[in-house]
């Protein structure tokens, strides 16, 4: 089975997923983001590279964040861009997500960036325009269910880059929520193809998938010991409604014991980034002191989402 | 009709027959293996060289979608798959729309299923009505009208002393009662085996306790009821174990595995492929393993092809959000056969397994090919293969995550009561 996402010179078709992705891949991703993050500081912010080409934002999920900087990303290197929020239209009548597709497919699309709350959606309308013989429209997924967010987890390895230089030497930490999240398992495997050697997961085993070992991380429960010597901090949001019932009792205890604080923080190396892919939930899974504190990158990571996000729309829109 | 089928390897498992035998049929039944009987003067003669002749199949787990879904398929299209597929007599769930709760439900499937063509229809009632798991059924009417059994699909009996009363009332009768094992909370939302491959998909996990559970609840019952009971569609090493203690402790209990479970496992979901979609889920790959031994000693008693057709626009979604379930009646042979070659089991065990030991599940005297029994026969060629194709398939559902590849066996003659039924593709 050809990993669905590669054409088939081994190049980016579509942007899937992390999981199977080669390092070198990976590599040009975040050296072709490098450069776009000047452009956000010249006068006029525009690349000619999409010029011409439409992009659609398909969003049946909603998202302010996600589909603001896909936005941006798409402006700056001069496509079309056109937002839809589906989980409001199309779908309420009855469409389904193919015959939405097969619409805007008609409407000459180049790309969709797609969110959907279904883990796979993404991959359904890759593999759909593959039979249609549409194989020029590229697939962004934006989000899929509790499967990947591989724009994210790709703009946290720039970040990572961008203040760690290498690699190879780093602790990084993931902790919070890992079960429901798509952006944990994106920085997962994108950090193990990096080459990160010390990958560890924190959270109460409500909260921790099954069998996550198996992706190649160490699963801790305690976080002060999770935390002992770690580079890089990534926190995740913990959803409303995960909040209180049978996965946690209250978001209090959470706090307490998985909340980043500037006194667990302190079992961390002394010069370590503290980074969250947003919205925050302060005084849930992350303490204001922290999120304002000198250790975290939250912002810059926004920053370097636009050109990461340029620089993926524009290798696929090359390939 | 007289039929002579001639110069076939002729195998029937529950006689232990496994040799070159000419099969003489009259008037709807066997009447005889070997040598013609006295004055047997044939109307056809069908030439069987380098064909296996065997019972014709029986499948305990068909959904011919009728009534209720027949967008998704009919009688008449499901009909044709079957005898497509050699397979003679087939058991229904009861999970239609109505389910079958209802005798004249079921006698209006009975009288519709009623045509020279079409394999025998053996109705599983449900156990309460409407599957709520709330009310018994009329058990006893619905048996006059023609169900063989009682169930509830794929769906639970959530309250255990609903549950305990069905098989108190099916006891009285000593009426079967077939039941899959899922509990429905640890079943909740999940989609696919609770494991790695579902921790990397991000899809809702069904841990493998969602099934012993279930399967403990129902053990317990059976013991404390004397009920006969069923297990359908087992899916895990964990449930054939406590099957295997259960039996050895006294308690009375049969079960079946569907052919995807024997083939597939987690892993073969995937891209996010929606034919993997099934219930129970796929589980892991010691899990298939442990189910393809059993079914060869025979602790896992039958196999079945958990018919499913389902509609495209069913399963053209996302994962998580298409329809579960896989076409299968085509594809009972071939898979018992593909399993058979990869575990090295002479012929005549494995077709056991879809012929007399299916047939003693249902209570039947079929599946045999002894002189007197009805002459239902499935003629294949063991050489030959089956390319699963859109096209190919006869089901009007084209669903099955066995699309595209290349099956051993084909079924050549189809013969119900005597009749033929089905030949060469026609």
């Amino acid at each position: 089975m050809r990993n669905p996402q590669l054409n088939s010179h081994g190049e980016l078709q579509h942007l899937l997923t992390i999981d199977g992705l080669p390092r070198e891949i990976l590599a040009a991703i975040l050296d072709t983001a490098a450069p776009f993050t000047e452009v956000a500081e010249r006068e006029v912010k525009k690349l000619p590279l999409l010029r011409g080409k439409s992009v659609f934002n398909l969003f049946f999920e909603n998202s302010t964040r996600t589909r603001t900087t896909f936005e941006i990303a798409a402006k700056r290197l001069s496509a079309d861009v056109i937002n839809l929020n589906i989980s409001t239209s199309s779908t309420a009548k009855g469409e389904t997500l193919l015959d939405t597709v097969d619409n805007l497919c008609a409407m000459q699309a180049d790309m969709f960036v797609v969110r959907h709350a279904a883990s796979g959606a993404p991959f359904l309308i890759a593999q759909h325009l593959a039979a249609m013989g549409l194989e020029h429209i590229h697939v962004i997924n934006a989000g899929d269910g509790r499967h990947a967010h591989p724009t994210q987890g790709l703009l946290d390895m720039y970040t990572i880059r961008h203040y760690k230089k290498d690699f190879t030497g780093l602790t990084v930490a993931i902790i919070g929520d890992l079960l429901h999240s798509r952006v944990a398992r994106s920085q997962i495997h994108a950090l193990t193809a990096l080459g990160v050697p010390e990958l560890r997961v924190i959270g109460p085993k409500t909260l921790i998938p099954t069998d996550v070992a198996q992706l190649g991380v160490r699963v801790f429960h305690d976080m002060r010991a999770g935390l002992k010597d770690v580079d890089v901090v990534m926190m995740l949001r913990l959803q409303n409604e995960r909040m209180q019932g049978a996965l946690l009792p209250s978001p209090q205890e959470f706090f307490k014991y998985y909340g980043l604080t500037a006194d667990k923080l302190e079992c961390a190396r002394p010069d370590a980034i503290v980074m969250h892919p947003g919205p925050m939930n302060r005084g849930v899974e992350i303490d204001s002191a922290v999120a304002d504190g000198p250790h975290a990158v939250i912002l810059p990571q926004v920053t370097f989402g636009i050109a990461v996000r340029m620089a993926v729309m524009s290798m696929l829109a090359g390939n | 009709m007289k039929i002579h089928i001639k110069n076939g390897r002729l195998i029937d498992p529950a006689a232990g027959i496994d040799a070159q035998k000419d099969l003489f049929l009259a008037a709807g039944k066997v009447a005889g293996i070997g040598t013609a009987p006295d004055g047997f003067a044939a109307n056809r003669i069908i030439d069987a060289s380098g064909l296996v002749v065997c019972p014709g199949l029986i499948d305990l787990a068909a959904r011919l979608r009728e009534p209720g879904f027949e967008y998704r398929a009919t009688l008449e299209s499901e009909m044709a798959a079957a005898v497509a597929g050699g397979v003679t007599s087939l058991a229904c769930p009861p999970d239609t729309d109505p389910p079958l709760d209802e005798p004249g439900l079921v006698e209006m499937l009975k009288h519709r299923a009623r045509h020279p063509n079409f394999a025998h229809v053996y109705p599983v009632g449900a156990l309460t009505v409407g599957l709520a798991g709330e009310r018994l059924t009329e058990m006893a009417e619905l048996h006059e009208a023609g169900c063989v059994a009682f169930g509830q699909a794929h769906l639970p009996v959530t309250d255990t002393r609903v549950l305990m009363r069905a098989m108190q009332y099916a006891a009285t009768f000593d009426f079967p009662v077939w039941l899959q094992a899922q509990d429905p909370f640890l079943g909740q939302d999940g989609v696919a085996h609770d494991g790695e491959v579902a921790t990397r998909l991000g899809l809702a996990g069904i841990p493998v306790s969602a099934e012993t559970i279930a399967l403990s609840t129902i053990l317990q019952l059976a013991r404390d009821t004397g009920v006969r009971i069923h297990v359908t569609r087992i899916s895990s090493a964990a449930a054939l174990d406590m099957i295997v203690a259960a039996r050895a402790s006294g308690i009375g209990v049969s079960c079946d595995v569907s052919v995807n479970h024997l083939h597939l496992s987690d892993a073969d979901i995937g891209y996010f492929d929606p034919h993997a979609n099934l219930v129970p889920p796929l589980r892991s790959g010691p899990d298939r393993d442990a189910l393809r031994r059993g079914l060869a000693e025979g602790t896992v008693n039958a196999l079945c092809s958990d018919h499913t057709p389902v509609d495209d626009d069913a399963k053209q979604l996302p994962f998580a959000e298409a329809e579960a379930g896989a076409t299968g009646l085509e594809l009972l042979l071939p898979l018992t056969l593909k399993w058979a070659a990869e575990m090295q089991l002479p012929l005549a065990r494995a077709l056991a397994r879809i012929t007399s030991d299916a047939a003693r599940i249902l209570g039947l005297a079929a599946g045999v090919l002894a002189p007197g029994a009805a002459a239902d026969v499935c003629i294949f060629d063991p050489r030959g293969s089956l390319k699963v194709t859109r096209e190919s398939l006869r089901s009007q559902g084209k669903n099955t995550p066995f699309l595209g590849r290349e099956l051993p066996g084909r079924v050549r003659y189809t013969l119900l009561d005597g009749h033929v039924a089905y030949e060469n593709g026609r």
